[in-house]
């Protein structure tokens, strides 16, 4: 069973088709990842879907960078 | 068949273009769900696609409330797949000069017209940004473009309509989804049924090709938008009015 980090990462990687060793924990989704406004909430979508949670709007306005999704699945884990 | 296995959802197809597009759709392979207002509707609509051997079902909705939309849609992905093709069909006209207009008559018109585009369609575009492909499809009115003395309400709303597909085809036309109109001039329907012998020939006067249309003629259109073969074509309005305006 791979980490929280680790799924995370990889959905980072697979929805931004960047690789994933681009995916630092201080990346941001849009300056360094080259994410535009459509592909973060498509990014949101995938993480609620794989973590099978849903995440409010205002909050998915917070979640710019790799740790910031990290952190908000650790502290919504069921 | 172009649309093999694709789920296509339409409202407002129990009767006239709606319903020919539910048919036009099926019968290039689509699983079609069509709604209605009525339950009575939707087994009407599930009769008839039986009937002429197409997959597909009909289903109640009121494109007005925000939870029968989702409840649709839950039960579509549930029973079939989400939709790869939606199209806004579900309309009312509700016709008075804007000195006599009621707020209801205003309201009513822009909430079945336009309200339910916003709601159908950001329902649909989760599953269609997912898969990368998409097709919605708007269908407008001759009188978004021409004006029409009474409509005000619904020349508003069926206008808007087009604007709303302009912008959304920039929003996710990256994920391979196109969104468009077709606009009608006057179709050979319950609605202009309605008109005296005196109205209809006033109105025939103003189109070049001197007959109304019919519903299959606007469902061609929107068979061929849904296809792959319509792929670069979006944020358009295609006008099949026999000419009446050629914008």
């Amino acid at each position: 069973m791979s980490t929280i980090e680790e799924r995370v990462k990889k959905i980072v990687a697979e929805q931004l088709g960047v690789k994933e060793e681009e995916v630092t924990n201080s990346a941001s989704f849009v300056e360094d990842l080259g994410a535009d406004s459509l592909d973060t909430v498509e990014l949101v979508m995938a993480l609620e879907e794989e973590f099978e949670t849903e995440i409010p709007d205002e909050e998915a306005e917070k979640i710019t960078t790799v740790q910031e999704a990290i952190n908000y699945v650790n502290a919504h884990q069921k | 068949m172009s649309l093999e296995g694709k789920v296509a959802l339409v409202t407002g197809a129990s009767r006239g273009i709606g319903q020919a597009i539910a048919h036009a759709l099926a019968a290039q392979g689509a699983i079609v769900v069509g709604t209605a207002t009525s339950d009575a509707g939707a087994a009407s609509i599930a009769e008839k696609l039986s009937a002429a051997g197409c997959q597909g079902t009909g289903m109640k909705l009121d494109v007005r409330d925000p939870a029968s939309v989702s409840e649709v849609l839950e039960r579509i992905a549930s029973e079939y797949a989400a939709p790869a093709i939606l199209v806004n069909n579900a309309g009312i006209t509700a016709d008075n000069l804007l000195m006599r207009m009621k707020d209801d008559e205003w309201d009513d018109v822009i909430s079945t017209n336009l309200g339910s585009v916003y709601r159908l369609s950001k329902a649909v575009l989760r599953g269609m940004t997912k898969a990368r492909w998409g097709r919605i499809i708007c269908i407008s009115s001759v009188v978004a473009g021409m004006g029409n003395g009474g409509q005000s309400n619904y020349a508003a709303a069926k206008a808007g309509m087009e604007g709303f597909a302009r912008a959304l085809a920039r929003e996710v036309g990256s994920r391979g989804i196109t969104v468009n109109a077709v606009a009608p001039g006057f179709i050979d329907t319950d609605m202009t049924r309605a008109l005296n012998d005196n109205q209809r020939s006033v109105m025939l006067e103003q189109i070049p090709l001197g007959r109304l249309g019919q519903a299959e003629e606007i469902a061609a259109v929107v068979a061929f938008l849904a296809g792959e073969p319509a792929g670069y074509i979006t944020g358009a309005t295609i006008p099949v009015n026999g000419g009446m305006f050629m914008g």
